[in-house]
């Protein structure tokens, strides 16, 4: 039995547990998280390169042959996540430790931010769709819990619209499980690929495809379903909302990749026009949302959203090169969001404001901040050299050679706008000189150390995003890869019935 | 029976929709409730009807002979059970939170996470010279 497999779920699970048992010795219970997210990271790795040189690999949990039993599989498309969850994983619980106040890790914020880790490694991984629901819940319950650690008022007020939203998407998702499994008999993904024949004959692809689509559209904060995010993820610490943005929304859209491609792969003109649709409202409304922000988390909250519509542009292309645009724009979007939700909530920490027209003077007294942020900022925006360029490019170049003119030129416009946005932002918090009390901020600020933990991930992380942008050749190769997986899916097939 | 159990888990559904569209909280979680058993009732109907054929293995055989209920809908069922049960516990117990900390569960004034503030358009005192 290959062990490497039950890795991604089991390292964090044991931290989880670790740091919960040392609930009451804080310094054990943060060299526990460091040390589980180091081992994530390294496991993710692993995989990741295990994948690379010797192909899709599967595990069946007891030996259970495949249909019968539970499936661990991961192709190219898992295993990049997990390898990216396992770095920017790395990357919040150092900027954690200084980041989230003593009474919060008190409170268990580092075991529920590894059980958090543990149901979204679990939903990359699984072969069952019952599986995946199950790993949606544990991932849910670990973010509701820390969606409302600390128990402000606007937590709680977030966490309200959070958990309604999602709960409603749970029931949309079981009922897609439910339906296709009355008409299949089976729920291993793989074994249903080859039984969609059943549910097509009945006419029912298109009602179990939008149930999906509605389940996994909420999770992924998609048009027209996003209303909960931007209400949400401001509300708890930077590290927290880090985590949710950089990898929540990623699992709705990772399971939208993962289930079109293999259970419906010659859609309907139907679901490909809903999905473009989709795509179009879900830039636009996300960009048009984040200019008219001023507060820093939930402008880039909208920015969140926004970009979640060009994964699901090149998701409705169904066309390979379309796929691996999509794939390439998931991968770096990742540590995008959480480098600039971590440095959203350094820049309301060093100004004391989170609004970001009373911020300023941030270029000039922290000047690494800038820096850091420009990376993310205009990888976003879609500008060379930074990574978002070439996803941008790759889908834009799948558009045309679908000869879909509307949704490319939507594209373009929301790129623009959201150029627009990050300058704003640039100009705003970090040319304009600050107001004079916020001056003596600066001056009062932390000490060496401290500072260095804060800003030494946002950092790496830029660095990161930057190597990434000048040499994306590797990573870009690894997508293609990963989309051609998707496209074809008779090796992920065989990987997990014909082993 | 298997018709029966359809239009009952689609009232169920129907009813949930009507809840969860209410504009107060608590009718918005016993919707909730319901969808959950709504759902579950689905995946069971989904998996057929088999009555009174229980899938034990008689003593001394190794295989059911004849027809049997289908249990692993049961068992899917068992599962969202439990899940539905520990989320709407906490779901519960964040509505009651929420409603303790002074505020109403008038879906229309959950508004402390998106305060509602004018737009401040004209700030181009402290905007950029271009």
């Amino acid at each position: 039995m290959n062990t490497l497999l039950v890795l991604p779920i089991m390292v964090p699970a044991i931290t989880g547990m670790c740091a919960l048992l040392a609930r009451k010795a804080r310094g054990l219970q943060r060299v526990i998280s460091v040390v589980g997210a180091t081992a994530l990271f390294a496991t993710g790795v692993v995989v990741a390169y295990t994948v690379q040189t010797s192909g899709i690999q599967a595990v069946q949990m007891g030996d259970w042959p495949a249909p019968y039993g539970i499936t661990l599989v991961v192709d190219p498309l898992s295993a990049g996540l997990l390898a990216i969850t396992g770095f920017v994983a790395l990357a919040i619980t150092i900027y954690a430790l200084v980041g989230i106040d003593e009474m919060r890790e008190k409170y268990g914020f580092h075991s529920l931010f590894h059980l958090l880790l543990m149901g979204i490694c679990g939903a990359f991984i699984t072969g069952d769709l019952f599986n995946l629901y199950v790993w949606y819940e544990v991932l849910l319950i670990a973010s509701f819990a820390l969606l409302v650690l600390g128990n402000e008022k606007e937590q709680l007020d977030g966490a309200v619209k959070y958990v309604g939203i999602n709960l409603v998407a749970s029931a949309s998702f079981l009922t897609a499980i439910g339906l296709l499994y009355g008409l299949t008999g089976t729920l291993n993904m793989a074994d249903l690929a080859g039984s969609m024949g059943a549910v097509r004959e009945q006419g029912l692809e298109p009602v179990v495809a939008m149930l999906f689509l509605v389940g996994f559209g909420i999770k992924a904060a998609l048009f027209p379903l996003y209303y909960w995010l931007p209400a949400s993820y401001h509300t708890p610490p930077a590290p927290i909302a880090a985590v949710f943005a950089g990898l929540l929304t990623k699992v709705g859209v990772y399971s939208l990749l993962r289930i079109f491609p293999l259970l419906f792969p010659e859609p309907s003109g139907y679901t490909q026009g809903v999905l473009l649709v989709v795509a179009g409202g879900t830039m636009l409304l996300g960009v048009f949302g984040a200019l008219v922000q001023r507060h820093v988390l939930r402008l880039l909250a909208f920015l969140v959203i926004s970009a979640m519509g060009y994964v699901v542009m090149g998701l409705g292309f169904f066309t390979t090169l379309g796929l691996a645009g999509a794939i390439f724009y998931v991968f770096q979007d990742v540590p995008v969001k959480t480098s600039l939700f971590l440095i959203g909530g350094l820049m309301e920490r060093e100004t004391g404001t989170p609004e970001v027209g009373r911020m300023g003077g941030l270029y000039e007294y922290r000047p690494l901040l800038a820096t850091a942020f420009i990376v993310p900022a205009f990888s976003l925006a879609g500008f060379p050299p930074f990574p978002g360029f070439w996803g941008k490019l790759t889908l834009i170049q799948a558009g045309v050679a679908q000869e879909q003119w509307t949704i490319v030129a939507v594209a373009l416009v929301v790129g623009l706008l959201t150029l627009l946005v990050v300058a704003q932002v640039w100009g705003r918090a970090f040319q304009q000189s600050p107001a004079l009390e916020d001056q003596e901020q600066f001056g009062a600020g932390d000490s060496w150390r401290v500072r260095s933990m804060l800003q030494g991930p946002v950092a790496v992380l830029a660095l990161a995003l930057f190597v990434l942008g000048c040499y994306a050749e590797p990573l870009f190769a690894f997508a293609h890869d990963a989309a051609v997986h998707l496209k074809d899916s008779g090796p992920y097939i065989q990987a997990v019935l014909g082993g | 029976m298997e018709q029966v159990l359809a239009i009952v888990s689609g009232a169920m559904l129907a009813a949930s929709f009507y809840l969860l569209m209410r504009r107060s909280l608590l009718r918005f979680v016993i919707g909730l409730i319901l969808l959950s058993n709504g759902v579950n009732l689905l995946i069971f109907t989904m998996g057929r009807l088999t009555r009174a054929e229980p899938p034990v293995i008689p003593k001394g055989q190794k295989v059911i002979e004849g027809a049997y209920a289908n249990p692993l809908p049961q068992a899917l069922i068992l599962t969202a059970i439990v899940i539905s049960f520990g989320l709407l516990a906490f779901t519960l117990v964040l509505v009651y939170r929420h409603f303790a900390s002074g505020q109403s569960i008038e879906a229309d004034d959950i508004q402390a996470s998106e305060p509602r503030e004018p737009l401040d358009v004209d700030d181009s005192a402290r905007r950029l010279p271009a």
